[in-house]
């Protein structure tokens, strides 16, 4: 297991290198700069702005600069748009929120799909499993960035139980809509894929075996049933994880946060090449990581998987 | 002392004592009562890139400069100068220019403000080594040298600002310019605690390390979330200053922002979603205001040769002009108020007179037919009709308006070709003048009509039509040296409508939803530049 995952560590680092080269080329390739203002600069200034943030260099020198940053110091360079702060504060103040709220979102997701699928799956073809299928459906077309203000219409305008927006520093009231927003369509795929990998369990051998030895349902369910019914669950955790990256941009714009999601977007817009590169390293990092966890999950369930 | 009176004594007593702790604060000057809750809460469309005011390029930006620091000169409710940290100026020939301080001028750590400190902000908003974005603005200014110093030919020391002494600043122009004054509104011209800018570097502005000498100073700030500012109790003014605490909330979505105002979360955002104003106005009138904004909107047109050849001929300008029957797009497409607009300049700009252009008055009908006939003049028509190429950056707006648009030109034998971009794209694309028509729009500087008419001078880097007249070169130059301006601009604008130099479309308001207990809102500020010193909020009925 320790080899695999050092090799896994290891491999990790050419792919970020790779990562980091391709999203420059394809950031410098794009038309603009970040400099450029209807009004136009000065080419005094202009050649000032690319003196300080290093864009008069020869575009191999730029790269090589911008890595070895990184690697000596963790110092992810200058944003060019905000100019009061750095990569490094900015991604300070944004990461946590992000995290924060992805962190219950997945957490939402995983144990409230989980539950409601293998619910559905346990009373098959009830009533239960045809409401935990059918608000799953419901869940799972609804996108985002139309549950979101519905969410602020229904608790904020009409109810007013919550706030429509902000963070102030993660209080609990700030944190349950953007959850909410953010699990809702991974939690109903969560659920249907938990659904289906239950029933297939749930028709097994050794599943009829042991009610044939008269083990209770429960019992049946969490010790002998639930991990390889979860194995389909893990697999998906992986493109989940992606697929929240790139949700919480929505739920940054919508909710104004202050996450990292939002400043992906208009990083690219503005042509914020600091900001752009600093982000795409962190989340593709993330990534890789990520999916070396639910690996390691996948050979801790199944004791068939062996690295 | 009886019973009786005691008893009397002490009910007078009480409500003697506890009619203070009822009686409310009123307006030290209308006599309003007001609220106990005097905050400000309001909504951004984005974050500001920078506050440092030689750093700003944008209105949100501006928007906090104004409240952290004041310039030498500041504006009333109705956009006419006001002194700030100037008393007085004057000027003999409209060139040399003395401003004389005032004594009680302090930074939030109790520096007081001196004309050193203008001299230094200044020179750095001009040096190159700042790499500040709107150093034009500065050469816009004429202030003398700021060409040379803003090239990096000269150091920023020649630049033709010097402090007499502490409290008296003197400028030299390098051309008389008679509206400089109004020019040291803008945030650009602010002042920046210089030892704070030696000592913490671009982190100067951050809450912990930043100085500032406006009504506010900043608290706390959360980079897309949310910022907030507090009384600058060293501030000359301070006393006058009503609101307690400003916070702006970035949300970048208008209809979420729209939604959130109605629930009381914030009291005024502008940037309304498309198409709401109508339904606001009628739903609550007291709350929606529509003002005039000192921007224009305008088509320009490709005329050098990379454009269309048949847009070199004015009469074929001036075709396409008149068929844009433009109350469509501003009663039906826009509905909020906006003015059409037959010429560049805003009609509310300070003392423009606006000339007398004949098709402003027809009918659409009348320019309608007229403008078939000037293009079969030219040679075009259905039967030899033209494509252009029609540019305008990403904007529902701008879709829908460009869509009509070319609907309308289709009896002239035009065909539209719409390509929409993203606003870097659009720039670097209309700045190279691959197109025929692309959308654009122009806001002022300052409140007067050269900010507007010097875009149409032939070497104008924004002129991206490239228009080119001698005559309007010259009267545009002539009209620096004359003490009243307004007949060269009167006459330059008769020459634009004439050559159709641009499309003009409409002239912008400023739509907007405010509290209605919020109370001295500028609304005749037509640069929309708003103090929060001003305003205050009243108790509710």
């Amino acid at each position: 297991m320790f080899t695999f995952i050092f090799k896994r560590l290891l491999i990790a680092i050419p792919v970020l290198l790779i990562l980091i080269v391709g999203t420059f080329i394809l950031m410098y390739a794009a038309p603009g700069s970040p400099f450029a203002t209807e009004r136009g600069v000065p080419p005094a200034v202009l050649a000032n702005l690319e003196r300080q943030y290093g864009l008069d260099q020869p575009f191999y020198v730029q790269i090589w600069r911008y890595i070895w940053g990184i690697v000596s110091d963790f110092d992810f360079g200058p944003s060019f748009i905000y100019r009061d702060q750095d990569v490094n504060d900015l991604i300070a103040q944004g990461f946590p929120v992000t995290l924060t709220y992805g962190f219950w979102s997945f957490v939402v997701a995983v144990l409230v799909g989980g539950t409601l699928g293998i619910i559905a799956a346990i009373r098959h073809n009830t009533w239960l499993d045809y409401l935990a299928v059918g608000i799953s459906i419901g869940a799972q077309v609804l996108p985002n960035f139309v549950l979101a203000p519905i969410l602020v219409l229904i608790f904020t305008l009409w109810l007013g139980w919550l706030p429509g927006g902000g963070w102030q520093g993660g209080q609990w009231q700030y944190v349950i809509l953007p959850v909410i927003a953010l699990s809702t369509s991974f939690m109903a795929s969560i659920a249907r894929i938990a659904r289906a990998s239950m029933l297939e369990v749930l028709t097994s051998n050794f599943i009829r075996t042991a009610r044939a030895k008269g083990l209770p349902m429960r019992r049946i369910v969490l010790r002998h049933a639930l991990k390889p019914a979860l194995l389909p669950v893990i697999s998906y955790l992986g493109p989940a994880f992606v697929g929240m990256i790139t949700g919480s941009v929505v739920i940054d714009i919508y909710f104004s946060t202050g996450g990292i999601g939002q400043f992906f977007v208009a990083s690219a817009l503005n042509r914020d090449y600091g900001v752009m590169m600093g982000i795409t390293v962190l989340l593709g990092a993330l990534t890789i990581f990520f999916n070396l966890v639910v690996d390691i999950l996948y050979a801790w369930i199944d004791p068939k998987i062996r690295y | 002392m009886t019973r009786l009176s005691l008893l009397t004594t002490s009910t007078i007593l009480t409500f003697a004592l506890g009619s203070t702790a009822w009686a409310q604060t009123t307006h030290p000057v209308t006599g309003e009562t007001l609220a106990e809750d005097q905050t400000f809460q309001y909504r951004l469309l984005d974050q500001f890139p920078s506050i440092d005011p030689q750093l700003i390029e944008e209105t949100a930006g501006g928007h906090v400069a104004r409240q952290l620091f004041e310039g030498l000169l500041t504006q009333n409710a109705d956009g006419t100068l006001r002194p700030g940290v100037a008393e007085s100026w004057s000027s003999e020939d409209n060139q040399t220019w003395v401003f004389n301080l005032r004594e009680d001028a302090r930074w939030s750590n109790g520096d007081p403000v001196t004309a050193q400190d203008f001299v230094a902000s200044w020179q750095r908003a001009a040096d190159p080594a700042t790499a500040s974005e709107y150093a034009w603005y500065v050469e816009l200014s004429q202030i003398s040298n700021s060409a040379a110093v803003i090239a990096g030919e000269v150091g920023p020391e020649e630049l033709g600002v010097r402090a007499i002494d502490d409290r008296t600043l003197e400028v030299t122009l390098s051309q008389p310019l008679p509206y400089f004054p109004q020019m040291t509104v803008h945030y650009t011209f602010m002042p920046s605690h210089q030892p704070s800018v030696q000592e913490h570097g671009a982190a100067w502005t951050a809450p912990e390390n930043i100085v500032s000498n406006g009504a506010y100073m900043l608290d706390e700030i959360a980079v897309n979330e949310f910022f907030r500012l507090v009384p600058n109790p060293e501030y000359w003014g301070a006393e006058d200053v009503i609101i307690t605490e400003v916070t702006g909330f970035v949300i970048n979505d208008a209809s979420q922002a729209l939604t959130r105002f109605q629930a009381g979360e914030f009291d005024m955002m502008d940037d309304l979603p498309a198409g709401s104003y109508p339904r606001l106005e009628a739903e609550m009138p007291d709350v929606a205001h529509s003002v005039p904004r000192l921007c224009s909107y305008y088509y320009a047109v490709n005329q050098s040769e990379s454009g269309h050849e048949a847009l070199q001929d004015p009469r074929v300008r001036t075709a396409l002009s008149l068929m844009i029957d433009r109350e469509v797009i501003t009663d039906q497409v826009l509905q909020a108020g906006q003015a059409p607009a037959f010429n560049f300049t805003h009609w509310a700009t300070a003392g423009f007179e606006m000339p007398e252009i004949e098709y402003a008055t027809w009918t659409q009908e009348e320019r309608m037919a007229h403008a078939v006939q000037l293009m079969t003049e030219a040679g075009y028509g259905p039967d030899n009709p033209i494509e252009l190429n029609l540019i305008y950056n990403t904007s529902e707006n701008h879709r829908q308006i460009a869509t009509v648009i070319s609907q309308m030109w289709r009896p002239l034998g035009v065909t539209t070709v719409l390509n929409n971009f993203e606003w870097q794209s659009y720039l670097e694309i209309r700045g190279n003048q691959n197109f025929d028509v692309a959308r654009s729009a122009w806001c002022g500087d300052y409140n007067e009509a050269s900010t507007f008419l010097d875009l149409l001078t032939s070497n104008n880097s924004n002129n991206d039509g490239k228009y080119a007249n001698d005559e309007v070169d010259r009267l545009m130059a002539e009209s620096v040296t004359m003490a009243d301006p307004q007949p060269n601009y009167t006459a330059v604008e008769q020459i634009l409508s004439e050559d159709m130099a641009i499309i003009p479309i409409y002239h912008y308001t400023q739509n907007f939803v405010l509290d209605p207990t919020i109370r001295n809102w500028p609304m005749e500020n037509v640069e929309n530049n708003w103090y929060v010193r001003d305003i205050y909020r009243v108790a509710a009925e």
